[in-house]
Formats: structure tokens, C-alpha cells, sequence
């Protein structure tokens, strides 16, 4: 069984923690499905996990009942086959520039997020929408697994 | 027994001399950090030299797990005292590596290795 390419899987979630591990079974399952290795398919997850972290916390401030959007999208072909993830929050919109990671040789709690999505992604984009709320897109090609290693 | 959060990921926690022994369990989380970093910070009460953080019943762990962890170790690094990680997954370890932190911990296979 494989993913059909092109055919998004929509997921709409509240803002509350308990989500967050259907979610992560979801992605798991189709990362599978579209054939990424175990540590490539934990970065995936795992940054999906963080990014909604970052979504409950920060653009809803702890509230747990807003609305969040995850659409789950095979895209591309042979080489170029790749999970995109777009994750569509309500909150006020944050400016893409303020969203970066932080030095880790300042070994201190929190701020690890961002640092984590951007190393186990192969692209990430922060877009301010128009209606309010932020929509975060990220891809990870399938290929590219074996240049996922840490440095 | 803990008195802990039901939420709470820490099953135990065993003393050993000065060494105090956290057994974790469960996927460590937004929903289960808040009450972990409240467990792991309650073990220091008893002032232990050494902190032991069994995590091998723990299959998957977010950087708010990470965060209470490192927390812990500030603590303890400010009261001479000392840690290791026990059992750490794959993923767990995966996790560590990717925020630079494996180098931080002392991560060791088993209690016997911590020196329990």
C-alpha cells in the first residue's frame, strides 16, 4: 500500500495537548507509507509535534479549544517524492523574520523548537494570512533522509 | 510511591544511598511535561548527590521534556550534584543529539553502568 500523491489528508485538531499524540500517530503511519526511514520519520514527527507545541503556546496562549489545521499532502515523483505539512493556526500573526533558533551553546530550558524543525526539515515557511493566524509549511523529501544525520 | 500529578510520566522513584532513581514512563510531552519537570525538581528536596533518570520505558520524548531535563541539571549543577540518563531510546537520543545536548548529559546504558 502507498500514498496517493497529490491527495491531501486534512486533519482539524483543538489546541489541546491531548491532540498532539493522534496526530503523531497519524504522521508516523504515513510516513511510513511513503517509505521514509525510522529516524527520518521520527524528525518529521517530531517537528510537527513542536510546531503545534509552538501554536498552542504561543499563538493561543495556552488555550485549548482553537481550532488548527493540518493538511498532509504526498507531492512529487520518483526522487522528488516528499511530504508537505501545512499547519494553518487562528492566532494574531507573528512575523516570520522574529522566528529563529536560538544559540544552543547557551544550554538553558525551552527554545528548542524552531531549531528542531529547521534542522529535520528540508524547507520551512512562516506566512502571516491575510483572514488572521499564521500558516507554517514545511516538506521533507524522501531522498534527502540519508543527509539528515546530525552535523 | 510518588506523590505526584496523576499526569505525572515518573512511575517511581527508589533511593540508593545518596542516589536518588526516577523511573519514567510514557511518551513525555505538552500534555505530561509540566507535571515531569514538577517531579523530577520534587526529588531534589531530599538534596541527592546524584540523580538517575531511568528512561527506558520512555519511546518518544519533545523538547518540553528536554527542557525539564535540563532544568534538572541546573539545579543540581548549582548544588554540586550530578546526573545521568538511563536506557534512553533511539529517539530519546535522537532528540538530545539534534539540540546538542547528548554531549550534556551523561547518558549511560543501564543503572548498573550509573553506578547504582
Amino acid at each position: 500500500m502507498s500514498m496517493v500523491p497529490n491527495r491531501t489528508i486534512r486533519l482539524t485538531i483543538f489546541s489541546a495537548p491531548c491532540c498532539l499524540p493522534v496526530v503523531r500517530a497519524a504522521l508516523e503511519k504515513m510516513c511510513e507509507l511513503v517509505g521514509f526511514d525510522e529516524r527520518s520519520a521520527h524528525g518529521v514527527v517530531l517537528s510537527v509535534d513542536e510546531a503545534l507545541t509552538n501554536v498552542i503556546r504561543h499563538a493561543y496562549k495556552g488555550a485549548g479549544d482553537q481550532p488548527i489545521e493540518i493538511d498532509l499532502t504526498v507531492v512529487g515523483e520518483g526522487s522528488d517524492t516528499a511530504i508537505r505539512i501545512c499547519l494553518r493556526d487562528y492566532g494574531p500573526p507573528v512575523d516570520p523574520e522574529r522566528i529563529k533558533s536560538r544559540d544552543l551553546t547557551d544550554v538553558r530550558p525551552g527554545g528548542l523548537g524552531v531549531h528542531i524543525i529547521k534542522h529535520c526539515m528540508d524547507s520551512v515557511e512562516y506566512r502571516p494570512l491575510d483572514g488572521g493566524g499564521t500558516m507554517l509549511t514545511m516538506v521533507k523529501v524522501v531522498s534527502s533522509q540519508k543527509e539528515s544525520k546530525v552535523p | 510511591m510518588t506523590e505526584d500529578s496523576p499526569d505525572s510520566p515518573v512511575r517511581g522513584v527508589r533511593w540508593s544511598g545518596s542516589t536518588v532513581i526516577v523511573e519514567v514512563a510514557g511518551d513525555i510531552d505538552l500534555s505530561v511535561s509540566s507535571a515531569f519537570q514538577q517531579s523530577l525538581l520534587k526529588v531534589l528536596d531530599r538534596k541527592p548527590k546524584k540523580v538517575v533518570v531511568n528512561m527506558v520505558d520512555v519511546p518518544y520524548m519533545d523538547s518540553s521534556g528536554v527542557a525539564s531535563l535540563v532544568k534538572l541539571l541546573a539545579r543540581l549543577r548549582k548544588s554540586g550534584g550530578t546526573m545521568c540518563l538511563v536506557g534512553v531510546s533511539d529517539r530519546v537520543r535522537n532528540v538530545l543529539e539534534i539540540t546538542r545536548l547528548d554531549s550534556v548529559f551523561e547518558v549511560c546504558a543501564t543503572e548498573e553502568e550509573a553506578g547504582v
